[in-house]
């Protein structure tokens, strides 16, 4: 029992194995323990506290927002600010441009990366593996490189100022999602599609019934990380849209900083709203994402 | 093939005929499949690469046709104090907050690997930041780090320390930027600790009992376990320094006194406030030779540092 304890069920900073007395041991593992609860537990105030305070302040009175000193705790609920800063500005409108794009470019990327993961998982051809590489490669150069030229090839198709160019790129693949969706793919058995291969399916038919059934939680995985890398772009919506109407959150939420630089509450209130899809997304995947990387990408060899 | 006599012959002709036609179906299949991969890379990075390295040795503002100017712009960033500015930001902010932020998340990743009850909250707490990055999280930091009333300065001055007006003093913003980016660390420590739970128990086991301290197994098993994971995320984390845009364009527009001019900051400025197209695309291929060089010199040194379980000598044995 010694043994068992200190050896499997910890790992770096595991107990001394050994001739101590039994009840050294389990005082020092208490020990232990506690000391890496204590630790977890000081370091999560560090990642929770931002949080609070920003709830905090988006439910102050303006007045309170700078008050000295200033207090942890609003000394009433104004949930008015919630509604009072999304109507300053046409929130509604930004809000439905948001889902239109973060929709289009999580059904592109699904669309398009699996695709592509199907035939580098599995159809053999010349130039294939050259050309994987090409695509990780891209995932290196800096998005910076190629925005100039890419706005240019948007005016030149007068697509500026219209959701197109925040929308199109996702249908062609993207390297990560693809990367993600290969290495999901091949580990389904080939002979799931030799046998329906010799029923005389199609390789379409084997890509539509077999893979992409049996890729859910890949599937998943590359829809919410898309949902999430979409939701709060601000750099493409910057360059490519011009009229208010066409607005997404990210933009509109700099424009409402702009206007209402001194309105800490209100600022507040509306930067919540902005963040409870991706939040909910979170809460509600969380499993998903925190062991998500576990099955994907790098744990397995 | 029809003038073949001999039957094992011709059966091999015919298999063979058979197999390459079914090789080229399946051939064909894969670009089909492959197509939108290869459309966007021609499409969306190698033309756009190309064009922009025509585009920087012209002048273009969109508006009349680009003009060949040679090396100009060029000439005309090296000269340009700002340039350098935003060099020395961008180069300031990597070196200090990718090895700090490598660090820290190591750090939690190693405190999240014990197996207690109630890990799977502390991963979320941490990963949360992540996750909601954006304007709006950007936003929260200009009032936390706001000099007056921000939760920064308002905890600081409980200890007794006056904080600086963090976001408006020259000497500070660069630092306020780099303790933000911090926040967002929850993807780097996942995969930290997925490389963790892929060390063999075994390995400290024998390390304990040749009578190893905590530091020593950490130095001489963890580090070199792991050291293929530091790199995948150093390569991440530089790529990713050097892209940093929307806290800098939101927190302090690269305020004050162009303290936070980062070079993603200076091109946009180029680009799309003063339409030099060309000077910008000249800028962007800079970036791109530091990148470029940067992941080579780390992928380069990597034989040094990086240890591959599959050269271990006498693993086969």
């Amino acid at each position: 029992m010694n043994v068992d304890l200190s050896g499997r069920s910890t790992s770096a900073v595991t107990t001394q194995v050994g001739s101590q007395a039994r009840l050294g041991m389990r005082n020092q593992r208490r020990v232990q323990t506690l000391v890496v609860y204590a630790l977890l537990a000081a370091l999560s105030v560090l990642f929770i506290l931002p949080f609070m305070w920003m709830v905090s302040t988006s439910l102050k009175e303006s007045q309170d927002v700078f008050s000295y000193p200033p207090s942890f705790f609003p000394n009433s609920f104004i949930w008015q600010n919630y509604p009072r800063g999304w109507t300053l500005l046409p929130f509604n409108t930004f809000l439905t441009n948001s889902i239109i794009v973060t929709t289009a470019n999580v059904v592109g990327n699904l669309v398009s990366c699996s695709l592509v993961a199907f035939g580098f998982a599995r159809l053999r051809a010349r130039g294939r593996n050259i050309l994987f590489l090409a695509l990780l490669a891209t995932l290196m150069i800096p998005r910076e490189v190629t925005i100039v030229p890419r706005f240019l090839l948007f005016s030149q198709l007068g697509m500026v100022n219209t959701l197109w160019p925040l929308i199109l790129p996702a249908w062609f693949g993207y390297a990560f999602f693809i990367f993600l969706l290969r290495q999901f793919f091949m580990t389904i058995p080939t002979e799931l599609d030799d046998a329906a291969r010799i029923d005389g399916a199609s390789t379409f038919r084997i890509f539509f019934e077999i893979i992409l059934p049996l890729s859910k939680p890949a599937l998943g995985t590359v829809a919410i990380f898309a949902f999430i890398g979409n939701w709060s772009n601000l750099l493409d919506p910057l360059i490519y849209i011009r009229s208010q109407e066409l607005y997404t959150l990210a933009l509109g939420l700099n424009l409402f900083r702009g206007q209402n630089f001194t309105q800490f509450n209100m600022l507040m209130a509306v930067s919540i709203i902005t963040l409870i899809p991706v939040l909910t997304v979170f809460f509600l995947s969380q499993r998903l994402f925190v062991q998500g990387v576990t099955l994907t990408g790098m744990g397995g060899r | 093939m029809e003038t073949q006599t001999s039957s094992p012959q011709l059966a091999t002709g015919r298999l063979g005929r058979s197999t390459s036609r079914k090789r080229r179906s399946e051939a064909i299949h894969a670009y089909i499949f492959m197509s939108p991969a290869i459309l966007g890379l021609l499409l969306f990075t190698l033309g756009p690469m190309a064009a922009s390295l025509l585009l920087s040795f012209t002048e273009y503002n969109i508006i009349t046709d680009p003009e060949w100017i040679g090396i100009d712009n060029y000439v005309e960033l090296f000269n340009d104090r700002l340039f350098w500015q935003s060099l020395r930001v961008s180069a300031i902010y990597s070196i200090v907050s990718v090895p700090l932020g490598l660090s820290v998340a190591l750090a939690l990743a190693i405190l999240l690997n014990h197996k207690m009850r109630g890990m799977l909250i502390f991963r979320s707490v941490y990963y949360l930041p992540t996750v909601i990055s954006g304007v709006g999280v950007a936003m929260l930091w200009r009032w936390l780090f706001n000099g007056d009333f921000g939760l920064i300065n308002v905890l600081l001055r409980r200890v007794g320390i006056q904080g600086p007006n963090w976001l408006f003093d020259a000497n500070w913003a660069l630092a306020a930027l780099i303790i933000a980016s911090l926040w967002g660390i929850g993807g780097t420590m996942l995969i930290f600790l997925a490389g963790l739970q892929g060390i063999p128990q075994e390995l400290y086991e024998a390390a304990e009992i040749d009578g190893a301290g905590r530091w020593r197994q950490f130095r001489s098993i963890t580090l070199p376990m792991i050291s293929h994971v530091t790199f995948f995320n150093l390569v991440l984390g530089v790529i990713g320094a050097l892209q940093v845009f929307t806290d800098a364009y939101v927190m302090t527009g690269g305020g004050p006194n162009n303290a936070t001019l980062f070079l993603s900051v200076y091109l946009y400025r180029h680009a799309f406030q003063f339409l030099h197209f060309g000077y910008a695309a000249a800028v962007a291929w800079i970036l791109f030779l530091i990148v470029l060089a940067l992941t080579l010199l780390v992928f380069k040194s990597s034989p040094l540092w990086v240890y591959y379980e599959s050269e271990r000598p006498g693993r086969n044995a």
